[in-house]
């Protein structure tokens, strides 16, 4: 049970909220205090497209404890339109159809059930993009 | 018996959303009957294993939201009507509130009506926006069905849900020019809390449930709005089979010309709290200004919504702002059985 830690996260797991550098014009993804890019504070929240590419790819047979039920299942380093390069799980796609450089979108989907009786968590998960016009 | 609310509204915006699989009737046929039953349907939508109400919902909020093309924080209400709400006890409405970015200035609460729990939520969002006690309202119907293996309902129970945001008619895709609302206690179809599948009272679902409070809602409400079938261009019903709306709508009159667009459950299933709404979001789809539209939702237990809505001119620019509800219909992934039982938790891991 990580019930803070979980909650502390939420919006950025749920919508891909990180910030905007207002120093740097930088976007940051997970929020921090310190920009990564120019090394100031980094403060104002902001509200990332989810569109991006597939930087890079693998399939996980072996999957850690909470994430069993799903193996096998693609995970993906994402490159964000916005610049932030981040780690996620495909959804909605056979592992075997990923691609380098493949666009996605995100959707908010469940990462993990803790049991009959515990906490679902939510979070980003990224699928082939639906649509041109979501571009 | 008309509701209508003192202030002009309408639909500001609508999204859908339906899972990527697909379960052929075919599969749970040859499962339970060497393939000799005969097949309600042709197809049923079913829940990836990362899938539930709550990320349905999200979806097609979403959908709702760049359709109406209003900031988030403009929504006063966001209700989610099921039956398949992921807890017992802890709202589905927040999550989704929370991953539109909605939260916390908002109404929220999740609302239960078997099938009827969506509609009901766009009846008192209309109330909410037409007292002027908000601008924006939504009201949401989203369910991940289950059916006992075997049973009738494993053919049709789907998934899928569908959002509409309630705003002022001068910001409005299809103007609200009323509803009608009948209710009974009739036993037609019941889950108890601690059952994992619903029961049902078999050929007891027809004529004294479905078809005596569709067609009452729908009669009803087309005499007190003087209106006859012709004054519409398209009839959505409850879908939980094919033959049953298109009964029902041959008895109010209705050709197949009007229910065609509005009936997907031939293709996704019977997506229960979904099921009216996203047949309103696909005729919506293809409307064009100025045609009509009649949503006569059904839940069991019982009672039905009808609903009367004018489509305007701004449906033209707004309903290309997100994916159309054919363009999930024709997403689709054919599973078999085996996988059909992965995906919806029936096999047993510890």
């Amino acid at each position: 049970m990580h019930i803070a830690r979980n909650w502390r996260v939420k919006r950025q797991r749920y919508s891909l909220q990180g910030e905007l550098c207002h120093h740097c014009g930088s976007h940051v993804f997970p929020p921090r205090d310190v920009c990564p890019e120019c090394a100031r504070p980094a403060y104002d929240p902001f509200r990332l497209s989810g569109l991006g590419e597939v930087y890079s790819h693998t399939t996980v047979y072996e999957a850690p404890a909470g994430f069993q039920e799903q193996a096998p299942y693609s995970l993906a380093l994402i490159r964000l339109h916005e610049g932030p390069l981040l780690t996620a799980q495909l959804t909605d796609v056979d592992p075997k159809e990923v691609r380098i450089g493949m666009p996605v979108e995100m959707v908010t989907r469940k990462l993990s059930v803790e049991g009959d009786e515990g906490l679902i968590q939510y979070g980003y998960k990224f699928r082939p993009r639906l649509l041109a016009q979501a571009a | 018996m008309l509701l209508k609310p003192s202030r002009a509204v309408g639909i500001a915006g609508y999204g859908a959303y339906i899972p990527r699989y697909r379960l052929p009737a075919s599969e749970v046929a040859e499962m339970w009957s060497d393939g000799a039953a005969g097949l309600p349907i042709t197809e049923k939508a079913v829940p990836g294993l990362d899938e539930d109400t709550a990320t349905i919902a999200i979806e097609a909020a979403r959908n709702a939201l760049r359709r109406a093309a209003i900031a988030p924080t403009d929504l006063r209400a966001i209700w989610v009507g099921s039956e398949s709400h992921p807890y017992a006890v802890k709202p589905t409405s927040t999550i989704v509130a929370e991953a539109l970015e909605a939260a916390p200035l908002v109404q929220a609460a999740d609302w239960e009506f078997a099938c009827k729990a969506g509609s009901e939520a766009i009846i008192a969002a209309v109330g909410m926006v037409g007292s002027s006690m908000a601008d924006y309202a939504m009201g949401i119907g989203a369910d991940t069905a289950q059916g006992r293996p075997g049973d009738a309902l494993e053919y049709t129970a789907g998934a899928g849900g569908a959002a509409i945001i309630i705003g002022p008619a001068a910001n409005s895709l299809a103007l609200f020019e009323g509803s009608l609302s009948y209710v009974t206690d009739t036993p037609d179809f019941w889950r108890r809390p601690q059952a994992e599948y619903p029961s049902h009272g078999m050929r007891f679902t027809g004529d004294p449930a479905y078809f005596h409070h569709i067609l009452t809602a729908g009669e009803m409400l087309l005499a007190e709005m003087k209106r006859t079938p012709q004054d519409y261009r398209f009839v959505v019903l409850h879908q939980p089979n094919v033959k049953f709306p298109t009964r029902a709508a041959a008895e109010l009159g209705f050709k197949q010309e009007q229910w065609q667009a509005g009936l997907l459950v031939g293709q996704i299933g019977n997506t229960y709290s979904g099921a009216s709404i996203v047949g309103l979001t696909a005729a919506l789809d293809v409307a064009a200004p100025g045609d009509r539209i009649l949503v006569i939702s059904f839940g069991s237990g019982a009672g039905s919504d009808a609903m009367s809505f004018e489509v305007t001119a701004q449906i033209e620019q707004r309903r290309n702002l997100a994916p159309t509800t054919a363009d999930y219909v024709a997403r689709r992934t054919v599973i078999d059985y085996a996988t059909y039982l992965r995906y919806r938790g029936k096999l047993k891991m510890k």
